[in-house]
Order: C-alpha cells, then sequence, then structure tokens
C-alpha cells in the first residue's frame, strides 16, 4: 500500500515524550522527521485515503473530516502539552519524507521567525454572543395587558425594538471593551468572522470571535479576567472560552497582511 | 447571571482553527489543496449534514 506523509505541526527539536498511544489521522502513531533546526511531526496515510482527488471527496463526508480533525487536534495538542508547536493547515499531505524534508530547508528561515515570535505562547478563543431576545428580567417593559388599541399595540412594539437597539448596543460596547482588554494581557490578538448560530448551534448571534495570543505565564491571568468580565455581563450576552490552543490563528507569517486584513473584517449577520 | 462556558471543543470551534488558520503550504510538494475550496466544501458539508433543515446558504 502507497503510503503518503500527513503532516501536523513544525516545532524545535524536543527531548519530551509524546503521550504514550498518541495515533495519528489514519491510526499510525505520529514521528518525529527532523532536519536542521526544525522537526515535522508526520504520520503515515494510505494515498487511497490522502490522494488530492480520495480528499476532495472525503472533505464533504462530515463523519470523515470529523474523525479527522479530532486525530489531527489531538497531536497537535499533544505537542502544545511539551513545546510551542506551529500547527499547519488540516490535510496538509506529502509524498515522502523527502518531500517534507524539502520544505522544512525551503521554510527555515520564515519557520524559524514565527516559532520565536509564539514560543512559550498559546492561543485562547474568546466568543461573546447575543441573545436574540432579551431575557425576561431585561426586558424594560412589563408584560403589559393586551393592547387595547392598534395605537397601543404599536406602542408596545416600539418598546419591544428599542429594548433589542439597547442590548445589541450594550453587547457591541460589551465586545468591544472586552476586546479591548484582553488585547492588553495578549502578545497579539486576531479577530475572526463571527460564527455562523446555524454551525455552531449557539443560541442567539456570535458578535466577537477573537484569538488572544498569550503568554503561557500569564494565562491563568487571562481566564481570569475573561471570566470577571463575563461576570460583569448584562443579561442576554453570553461570553464562550475556549483553550488552550496551540496558536492556529497566529501561525501565518507577520507580512503575510493580506489575511489579516481579511480577517479583521467581520462577517456579516445571518 | 454569565459564567463562562467552557466546554467540550465543538465541531465548528475545531474547524475554525484546523480549516481557516495554520500555516497553509502551497507549491509542487504538496497535493495543493486549495484552502478556500476546503472551507466551501466543508461549509457545505456542515450545514447540510449538521443541520438538513436549513438551506445552505451558497445556493442564495
Amino acid at each position: 500500500m502507497t503510503t503518503l506523509r500527513y503532516v501536523y505541526a513544525v516545532c524545535r527539536p524536543f527531548e519530551a515524550p509524546l503521550q504514550a498511544q498518541l495515533t495519528g489521522v489514519s491510526g499510525d502513531p505520529p514521528r518525529l522527521l527532523p532536519h536542521g533546526d526544525l522537526v515535522a511531526v508526520v504520520s503515515h496515510v494510505p494515498e487511497a485515503d490522502f490522494s488530492e482527488q480520495a480528499l476532495r471527496g472525503h472533505l464533504e463526508d462530515l463523519d470523515w473530516l470529523t474523525g479527522t480533525a479530532r486525530a489531527h487536534q489531538q497531536v497537535v495538542d499533544a505537542l502544545t502539552a511539551v513545546i510551542t508547536p506551529l500547527p499547519l493547515r488540516l490535510a496538509t499531505v506529502f509524498r515522502d519524507d523527502s518531500g517534507v524534508r524539502v520544505m522544512l530547508e525551503e521554510r527555515e528561515a520564515a519557520f524559524g521567525r514565527t516559532l520565536d515570535r509564539l514560543d512559550g505562547c498559546v492561543e485562547w478563543g474568546v466568543k461573546v454572543h447575543v441573545e436574540a431576545e432579551p431575557e425576561p428580567a431585561a426586558a424594560p417593559a412589563a408584560p403589559g395587558p393586551k393592547p387595547a388599541s392598534g395605537r397601543d399595540y404599536l406602542r408596545q412594539r416600539r418598546q419591544q425594538s428599542r429594548a433589542k437597539d439597547d442590548l445589541w448596543t450594550r453587547a457591541e460596547e460589551f465586545a468591544t471593551g472586552l476586546h479591548r482588554s484582553l488585547s492588553d494581557t495578549a502578545e497579539d490578538a486576531r479577530l475572526h468572522a463571527p460564527q455562523d448560530p446555524r454551525l455552531s448551534g449557539a443560541a442567539g448571534r456570535n458578535v466577537l470571535n477573537a484569538a488572544y495570543l498569550v503568554h503561557r505565564d500569564v494565562s491563568e491571568e487571562f481566564v481570569e479576567s475573561v471570566d470577571r468580565r463575563a461576570k460583569d455581563d448584562t443579561p442576554g450576552i453570553r461570553v464562550e472560552l475556549t483553550g488552550p490552543w496551540a496558536a492556529y490563528s497566529f501561525a501565518g507569517e507577520e507580512d503575510a497582511g493580506e489575511e489579516d486584513v481579511k480577517d479583521k473584517n467581520p462577517g456579516e449577520a445571518p | 447571571m454569565t459564567v463562562v462556558e467552557r466546554r467540550e471543543i465543538s465541531l465548528v470551534d475545531l474547524l475554525d482553527r484546523l480549516l481557516a488558520t495554520g500555516v497553509v503550504i502551497t507549491g509542487d510538494l504538496t497535493l495543493r489543496i486549495a484552502d478556500v475550496d476546503l472551507v466551501r466544501i466543508d461549509l457545505n458539508a456542515m450545514i447540510s449534514s449538521v443541520n438538513r433543515n436549513v438551506p445552505s446558504p451558497f445556493e442564495d
């Protein structure tokens, strides 16, 4: 069976053992492929599943995609526990070891710069959601009597929509303030496009979807600060924290400005 | 009321990271899966599989 090389991440050489029984995307344990001052973390995958054509088919199969993404993440997580890895995009596949070595050789300087920049840091994801409807307690107008007339009805509607506008304004202010204060603790920050609630299944609308590059030493402080801000928030606004991740959102080269610009332009609401 | 939510990483968060971020290697060496295609493929797959009642936004 022909095998290809699936690359999870690039790191500096390290001594610490990876967790035992770690398996990669096709059940093959990840191996270290050193070249110069870099190490690629690689596993063997069958060409039958990872050729370009096979991948195109598989990527439309959600079960396959989920399994592959979880396995990829497991390897990157295990690396993150012992070192600062530079994670590659899902499904980065080479024909053989020498292909991986050539890639490391060609990008040695760029990888080195990025690894230095990320050294000792992890990524935290912070999202702010606004519930579509304010919670009953937050509604300024008590659920009044049934409208007696068309005019009453319109007045009630106006009040409801004003309450909603207030919530949006508060949410925006909250998200802006949160982002500003978290950015102070973080080495770097990225704004991702808000998630479509139809995909995330999260209630309400996602108004902030940010990633923060945080030094491990201050990670605890960062998490506490998210907790603190979340406790102060108003009803109808929800804060969600994910991480620690490997520094996925900061893996691009600094001068790859285009992607940043794209990232800073939040997508429209659904 | 709100306490920061921390739960198992959801698929959408995972794919948000794995498909839209991370180092992209292009060149003759890789099999060159265009990243844009990748994201579109998945989102289509996710929308139709995760929530079959919701029409895909790409068909509008």
